[in-house]
């Protein structure tokens, strides 16, 4: 009895231990959220809200010091535009093909090969577009250095593509059978069918992927760190896409190792931070709810 | 006004199929290229004795940091990450609940990298003064592949049959005890696989041990204790590509390679484990 | 190959043929789903096809529009004519067959767009001319399968809030719009409550005019009420074949006989 009785109370705390890990997602987002912010608020001691996210100038180590976010969202959105005009194209026609057209055979490599190639870690592709394809581009392109925005874009393209392949795959292949059927059935050939129902029918699935791809854009660090130049410069026009250009994660993860903690600097960094998570919050649960709502489609 | 000869859809057809195809190759070929490049470019100057050496350059520090680093994420990782699994998939109600967490951990699976360093550097380096060490930047890391443990092991946990579940309540046992002795049991084999296929993730990360974790060191680069800064591969190719000179360029090359067969040889023995498993399994 | 036919009661109509099957047999990989099936299927009337579940009904059907190409360990031996040419020739367009031989399915799938774009979903496919005369195709389509009053006021609404039997015949209206030869319904009212049944039959007896019918029925009744040609299929083979009346009322072979009376299956 007294056995039984310790036993049952040994159990209890297990069991109360495994809820509160059930929760420790919830309590991980909101820990990050408001260490963000902690560190993040006392930037207003050196700024405003109206300097630090119209400022023009971002020289944080200048005297008086300049913290204008401007130039480093616009670079962000510079190389996560390019990166997404490449990847959201080329991502969704490999996944229609790899999940309508392929033969089986080629179904069954692509499919783990993509995902393979979505393991390859960030820096890697820096690595390799500051040494390999930057210079070469440069060359081909005639441009003075190696390093520019739209080097970011394309090596980020390359490291979105398997997530948005992957994801929208997944949509695609959920579509009912029985659509392409009836549709087939009509008259209608294969990529007709492809074209006017099933992407439709997979549009929220798609709309995740992208998303997912998206947030994966914006909060690339490395890649981007290696290979954009990091001249924290407005871009410009078109051209923009070909001179250097410094994004938000870029700014953290070069600045951080410099910057005296507690300093005004340090704490815009973490509001930069604070914007990154903002920023990949809003994606993730638009993404998400899209994601449920193709679950309830599919039927 | 003449018309233009109509495309039929059998025309149409075929552009349409020969741009996925081409859009296909564009995803997967240069990549492959590249690291193909890679690796022909790194195996000239990889040799046993760069991996084993520990002097400038040398790749003995960065992989027994990397591997101090991912052992130690696992450990502090599987706990929790398991743990919420189980709470998922055997205790909790579909709910508001659950939803929220669901919605947390998509959440936690996205945010960026970087944001976890700096996370790390104010919870772990500066609140919780553990500094810039090994200990901080495994605890980092742990937090990044922690929404990928739990939706791997609450996919393992949820393989296993319901009938031996309710084999085990008509039997009289409790919810701890018919996980502990049935559920568990049989998932582990897969918890254990997709937590390699997570941390796996951390071995190629640099930007979370940027400010809580990662040195360069010519002079003293092994960790004594938990609470010392770590050479880790990535870390180390990021320097020498960007920081560092007169190192020599196939040793650059041949350190990519090292830290690319790393990452995939990790995530190769997980999925070939996962088929063994598969295989073996009798339900 | 094709003589166990010749023992069966095997009665090719007269007058003239839209569809001939030669020596036609199907394979699921080494599973024989059909087995030396030669039957001639009269133009404008309606066959209709029986047998048990299993027995190849939905197969045989869908060896007339090629759907089983769709099924890749699907093989077919023997040849298939419309109006004498053959639909497995290396050339034949699928998709032109399709738009010849319109299916219905048994369970409706309506495209999740509006009932209008469902309607005009074939028309548009194969490039179909100006505004006006897709509205008019589609109302025309949506009459002829009766269902124009229940939805002329809703066209915008997506088709995926209609009731299961107007899903039905919304399916119908979708095939009519693409202007087939020849309808193949799979067990078309098997969702469907008697008076809409009853419509569909009604609706068949005047699209008899235009089309060439192959309906598959597990209703005795609704075979004699429609059809005038009937086909026994049993394990894949098509145990007998001819006039309706002559199945029903005066079976030659002792299975069918079985069959209609309710004695199996
Ligand atoms: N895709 C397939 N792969 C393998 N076997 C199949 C496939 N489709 C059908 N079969 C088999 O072929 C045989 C005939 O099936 P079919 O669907 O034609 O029967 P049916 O007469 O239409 O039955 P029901 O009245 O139930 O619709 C069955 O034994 C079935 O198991
Ligand atoms: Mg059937």
């Amino acid at each position: 009895m007294v056995k039984q009785r310790a036993q049952r109370g040994w159990e209890w705390l297990i069991e109360r231990a495994i809820q509160v890990a059930g929760a420790v997602a919830i309590i991980f987002v909101l820990m990050i959220f408001v260490f963000l912010l902690r560190d993040a608020l006392p930037v207003f001691k050196a700024t405003t809200a109206r300097e630090l996210l119209a400022g023009k100038d971002w020289l944080p180590t200048a005297e008086p010091p300049r913290f204008g976010f401007l130039p480093l969202v616009l670079g962000s959105l510079y190389v996560t535009i390019g990166a997404l005009a490449l990847a959201m194209p080329l991502g969704l026609a490999c996944a229609a093909f790899i999940s309508e057209v392929a033969p089986r055979w080629m179904k069954e490599v692509l499919k783990p090969g993509v995902e393979v190639l979505a393991t390859v870690p960030s820096v890697v592709f820096g690595f390799l577009g500051l040494l390999l394809v930057g210079p070469w581009l440069a060359d081909v392109l005639n441009l003075p250095v190696g390093l520019f925005a739209a080097l970011g874009s394309l090596m980020l393209a390359f490291m979105a593509m398997p997530t948005i392949v992957s994801v929208s795959e997944d949509a695609i292949r959920s579509v009912p059978a029985a659509l392409r059927e009836n549709s087939l059935a009509l008259g209608a050939t294969q990529w007709q069918t492809i074209w006017r129902v099933v992407l439709p029918a997979a549009r929220s699935g798609i709309i995740a992927g992208v998303l997912l791809g998206v947030g994966r854009a914006i909060g690339e660090t490395m890649t981007v760190l290696m290979v954009t130049g990091n001249a924290a410069v407005i871009p410009e026009g078109l051209k923009g896409l070909l001179r250097p250009v410094r994004t938000l994660t870029a700014t953290i993860a070069g600045e951080m190792g410099e910057t005296v903690v507690g300093s005004p600097h340090y704490h815009a960094l973490f509001a930069m931070g604070l914007i990154l998570f903002l920023i990949a919050f809003l994606t993730n649960t638009i993404a998400d709810a899209a994601i449920r709502r193709s679950g309830r489609l599919g039927r | 006004m003449r018309v233009l000869p109509r495309v039929t859809p059998r025309i149409s057809q075929a552009i349409a199929f020969a741009l996925l195809w081409m859009a296909a190759l564009m995803v997967i070929l240069p990549v492959t290229a590249l690291l193909v490049v890679m690796f022909v470019k790194g195996r000239g100057s990889l040799s046993w004795s760069l991996v084993t050496s520990t002097e400038a350059g040398g790749l003995l520090a960065p992989i027994v940091g990397t591997t101090a680093l991912v052992t130690l994420t696992a450990v502090i990782v599987a706990p929790v990450g398991v743990a919420a699994a189980i709470y998922l998939s055997e205790y909790a109600r579909a709910g508001r609940l659950v939803r929220l967490i669901r919605l947390a951990i998509v959440n936690l699976a996205g945010v960026p990298s970087v944001v976890y360093g700096l996370f790390g550097l104010a919870l772990f380096v500066m609140l919780l003064h553990f500094g810039r060490c090994l200990l901080a930047g495994a605890c980092t890391m742990a937090l990044l592949v922690l929404p990928l443990v739990i939706t791997a092991a609450e996919e393992a946990l949820r393989q296993v049959p319901r009938r031996l579940r309710e084999a085990s309540f008509a039997l009289g046992a409790t919810r701890w005890q018919t996980v502990r002795r049935v559920v568990l049991p049989n998932a582990l084999p897969g918890i254990i696989t997709g937590l390699i296929l997570s941390v796996g993730r951390a071995a190629g990360e640099t930007a979370p041990i940027l400010f809580t974790a990662a040195f360069y060191s010519l002079t003293d680069p092994f960790p004594k204790s938990l609470f010392d800064p770590i050479e880790v591969l990535s870390y180390r190719l990021f320097v020498i590509a960007t920081e560092v000179p007169r190192i020599e360029e196939g040793e650059k090359w041949a350190t990519a390679a090292v830290l690319v067969a790393l990452v995939l040889g990790l995530n190769a023995l997980a999925v070939i484990a996962r088929a063994r498993l598969r295989r073996a399994r009798r339900w | 190959m094709s003589e166990s036919n010749t023992d069966r009661p095997i009665e090719q109509p007269e007058g003239e043929i839209k569809i001939e099957t030669r020596g036609l047999n199907l394979f699921y990989d080494a599973f024989r789903a059909l087995t030396d099936i030669n039957v001639a299927i009269p133009a404008r009337q309606i066959t209709a096809l029986i047998g048990p579940s299993g027995c190849g009904k939905s197969s045989f059907l869908r060896c007339l529009n090629r759907m089983n190409d769709l099924i890749d360990d699907a093989r077919v031996e023997g040849d298939v004519l419309l109006d004498g040419g053959s639909i497995y020739e290396d050339d034949t367009d699928v998709a032109q067959l399709r738009k010849r031989v319109g299916m219905v399915f048994q369970t409706p799938n309506p495209f999740p767009m509006s009932i209008y774009d469902n309607v005009a979903y074939g028309p548009r496919l194969h490039g179909f001319g100006g505004r006006d005369s897709l509205g008019e195709v589609v109302e025309k389509s949506l009459r002829g399968a009766a269902l124009w009053d229940e939805v002329k006021d809703n066209l915008r609404k997506s088709a995926l809030d209609l009731s299961g039997g107007q899903q039905q015949r919304l399916s119908i209206a979708r095939v009519l719009a693409v202007g087939p030869d020849v309808l193949l319904m799979d067990e078309p009212c098997s969702a469907l409550d008697p008076t809409a049944t009853f419509r569909i039959e009604e609706l068949m007896l005047e699209l008899m005019e235009r089309y060439t019918i192959v309906i598959v029925t597990h209703n005795m009744y609704q075979a004699s009420r429609v059809s005038q040609h009937t086909g026994f299929f049993l394990l894949g083979e098509l145990i007998e074949y001819g006039s309706t009346v002559g199945i029903f009322e005066n079976p030659k072979d002792q299975r069918t006989d079985d069959y209609v009376r309710g004695r199996f299956g």
